[in-house]
């Protein structure tokens, strides 16, 4: 036995409060901002059912102190019940991060694609390609950065199983990520739908990248138009895409896509995590509402070289992106264009503003194409 | 009403899921807390087979030794700090290997993780320490530097000589594992005690966090910096957790004796210089060791070491003595020699590039070390680097005046 200094406590789980706490003096993230000595000694000693703790929440943002001009979150969810248990560092950084949202606010679902209006005339000779993704948790089942095997395959079965009974536009294939031959492999890759094992380190600190490619895989309908992602970043990650500019068909089969699967869940007795304040819950706190990102490749060679770009997109609560998706550049004056909200607006209010910001940048990109001015276009703040 | 039917429909069908993936029998009335499965219940839920991890394109140690017996027998223990298997073998796990190098394939998260997880433990230090059985053998500890023998080498040929080991420190969790409060408190301890240090030993901390750039560069300069693991190896162990929190370097004033806090052990102590005198290089090495167990012990700490296993380390790699003496030596006509390797094997020999593990050889010069670990006191195994310098420099100049060289005879492994 070791007679050690007596201040500290030898014993095995002895932890103490002010040499526990993480030094964020260089951190530049959502939980950095939040999380004082005093909040992390009090949720110091709790932890979820399946035992989530709040070092686990906030590993990746200890880890990874962030950008100076990139705000990222900071912390993981394990389980549903993440969002509850630290809810006292978790509800402040999702108001931060989205918008001011209050505990007390209420999220809106609204997947019914008869809601948006217009979206099936987006200019294809400027709009390439348009998509809607989002994620879905299995209630019962731990997140990402937290379940087992076991339950990572069980996740597996149940979207295989589901997926497997979809017809017509949704018949497809599921490829699961270790028995991939070269050949699937090298059509996955062609078709920009394969996803690899994470290599960005916000990811891999926080758990989710473990026993890689155990039980990850992707689904995709026959017209590879619809596709899910099974255990990568969340349970499920469902994306409806396609060429063009008709937002509105992608918005549609992504709408029927998942509600069909939402339906084959709950005839096995599975539902997706979901309550009336957060939305759906997924292992970001970022992700959390809609979870929904809607957006196009357009090109916007004139426009992105204009001076009130940036301001314009603020208005229209867009974000632009590079064509190799998010932490990625544009190449070729063609961007990536998509909501920058996800929490307190519905899916479809989501996707109509999309449709309509879209709409206007093609309008005020064909201006200034034409050497006339735009101030006239300049939007709201909506 | 309707929330708490789902969620039992919802169980018992992942029950039921469950039992297709060869569960065997399941307990009946499982409980539900409002909010989610307890980690209790998941055991039950969730049988041992349905969370062997997939091994078949794996090549590590744990992998060979890891039968879904061992994995069931051993998957709800836990350590005294609530350490689990699955938490040592998940860099092993994520890590599948190459067909080449056979690595370890899993990491010790506290010194009763040998113990707790003797039977998978076991055959992984047996495998990777050349048969060597920790429940019947006993490793032998000898810091005593004035047995070497002929420790001096021909300057022409050695351009540097170098030994390393590991400590850590009884009563706290190892990197994979510690909470930053125990990382910070290691950092403590390690840094009294050198402070202790005096006259050719005195020197000094750079801590990570509060290193100036002026600093870094230096120690970068003198090779003596250590970066935030990369490998994947290491970062899927969790050792990486927190950089750079409680992480730096302390050296002595003439840069011959380094200590690494809290990299991948507690603490790794380096003895070295430039040329050929390896012995003063050991010397230093045990005398710094010994003075800083004897500062330690003053304040009622002390080193993981038990009579089987020798001083705990993270890795098993690094058990026994953790210790790796080695030489930059230049021997540009011996390495194009086809009997280059056979030599090394039988001298008990490993070649390395001058970056160390995992790099090429630069212009001919060569990081020959000690391959073994466990089963040889650190006297005994310096001597055979000595003793295998000696033998390769002779070859290397036979060769150059053209005459023939032999491949020496295989030494013997673990003391008779």
């Amino acid at each position: 036995c070791v007679m050690g200094n007596d201040w500290m406590a030898l014993s095995p789980c002895s932890k103490r409060n002010g040499f526990e706490y993480p030094d964020l003096s260089q951190h530049n993230n959502h939980m950095a901002k939040v999380l004082t000595p005093e909040m992390y000694a009090n949720l110091r000693d709790k932890e979820t059912s399946s035992g989530f703790g709040v070092d686990d929440v906030i590993q990746t943002g200890v880890d990874n102190p962030g950008h100076p001009f990139i705000m990222t979150v900071g912390c993981v969810a394990g389980d549903e019940e993440t969002y509850e248990v630290f809810k006292d560092l978790l509800d402040p950084i999702i108001e931060d991060r989205h918008g001011g949202y209050k505990p007390t606010d209420k999220h809106k679902t609204d997947l019914n694609p008869e809601n948006l209006q217009g979206g099936d005339d987006l200019d294809p000779n400027y709009v390439l390609s348009s998509r809607v993704r989002t994620g879905r948790s299995i209630r019962g089942f731990c997140l990402p950065p937290h379940c087992s095997r076991g339950e990572r395959r069980a996740i597996e079965n149940l979207a295989v199983e589901g997926l497997s009974s979809l017809e017509g536009e949704f018949k497809g294939k599921y490829y699961a990520l270790k028995n991939m031959t070269e050949e699937e492999q090298q059509q996955l890759i062609d078709d920009h739908f394969l996803f690899d094992k994470p290599v960005s380190p916000l990811l891999l600190a926080s758990g989710m990248a473990r026993d890689w490619p155990d039980a990850r895989g992707i689904w995709h309908n026959d017209d590879k138009t619809f596709l899910v992602w099974v255990n990568e970043e969340d349970h499920l990650r469902v994306i409806s895409m396609q060429k063009g500019g008709n937002m509105r068909e992608v918005f549609t089969r992504f709408c029927t896509g998942l509600t069909k699967i939402e339906s084959l869940f709950k005839e096995k007795g599975h539902e997706f995590m979901w309550n009336e304040h957060l939305g759906y819950v997924l292992t970001c706190p970022s992700n959390l509402g809609t979870g929904l990102r809607g957006g196009v490749h357009v090109k916007l060679p004139n426009l992105s070289k204009h001076q009130s770009f940036g301001e314009i997109l603020k208005k229209l609560r867009l974000q632009k992106r590079g064509t190799g998706g998010v932490d990625t550049a544009a190449v070729g004056g063609t961007f990536d264009i998509s909501n920058a909200d996800r929490l307190g607006f519905s899916e479809v209010e989501l996707v109509q503003m999309v449709v309509d910001g879209v709409k206007l940048l093609v309008e005020m990109e064909k201006r200034l194409e034409a050497g006339q001015s735009i101030d006239d276009l300049m939007p709201e703040q909506k | 009403m309707a929330s708490t039917f789902t969620r039992m429909l919802s169980s018992r069908n992942t029950a039921a899921l469950v039992a297709t993936l060869g569960a065997g029998t399941l307990a009946s009335g499982y409980l539900l807390s409002e909010s989610g499965i307890s980690a209790a219940d998941k055991k039950k839920l969730y049988p041992p087979s349905a969370d062997y991890p997939d091994l078949r394109k794996h090549n590590n140690c744990m992998a060979s030794a890891l039968t879904p017996a061992i994995y069931s027998h051993l998957r709800d223990k836990e350590t005294p700090n609530n350490w689990t298997l699955d938490q040592c073998i998940q860099t092993g796990v994520d890590n599948p290997g190459h067909p080449f190098i056979k690595t370890v394939g899993m990491v010790a998260g506290d010194e009763e993780s040998y113990e707790v997880f003797a039977d998978i433990f076991n055959p992984v230090i047996k495998d990777r320490h050349n048969g060597y059985d920790p429940k019947i053998m006993k490793h032998p500890t000898d810091l005593d530097s004035s047995k070497i023998t002929s420790g001096v080498f021909d300057d022409k040929y050695v351009l540097s000589s170098r030994v390393r080991t590991g400590r850590s420190i009884r009563g706290l969790m190892l990197p994979p594992a510690c909470t930053r409060a125990e990382r910070r408190e290691v950092e403590r301890v390690a840094v009294q005690a050198l402070a202790g240090l005096k006259g050719d030993l005195s020197g000094r901390y750079y801590s990570l966090t509060d290193m100036t750039e002026k600093e870094q560069q230096q120690l970068i300069d003198q090779h003596f910096l250590f970066d935030k693991p990369v490998s994947p190896l290491l970062t899927a162990s969790g050792m990486a957790r927190d950089w750079p929190d409680a992480r730096g370097i302390w050296h002595n004033n003439e840069k011959t004796f380094l200590i690494w806090i809290n990299e991948e052990d507690h603490t790794r102590v380096i003895s070295m210089e430039k040329g050929g005198n390896m012995k003063r290089v050991f010397d230093r090495f045990c005398r710094g060791l010994k003075e800083v167990e004897r500062l330690i012990h003053e304040r009622g700490w002390e080193f993981m070491w038990n009579e089987h296993l020798g001083y705990i380390l993270t890795c098993p790699s690094n058990l026994g003595t953790g210790l790796r003496a080695g030489v930059h030596v230049r021997l540009p006509l011996l390495s194009k020699d086809p009997r280059f390797s056979k030599i090394l094997d039988n001298l008990r020999l490993q070649k390395r590039g001058t970056g160390g593990v995992d790099t090429a050889a630069v212009g001919d010069v060569f990081d020959i070390s000690n391959l073994d670990r466990l089963g040889m006191s650190e006297v005994e195994l310096v001597q055979i680097v000595i003793d295998g310098v000696h033998y390769l420099i002779d070859c290397e100049k036979k060769l150059e005046k053209g005459q023939d060289i032999k491949v020496p005879a295989p030494i013997a492994q673990f003391r008779k």
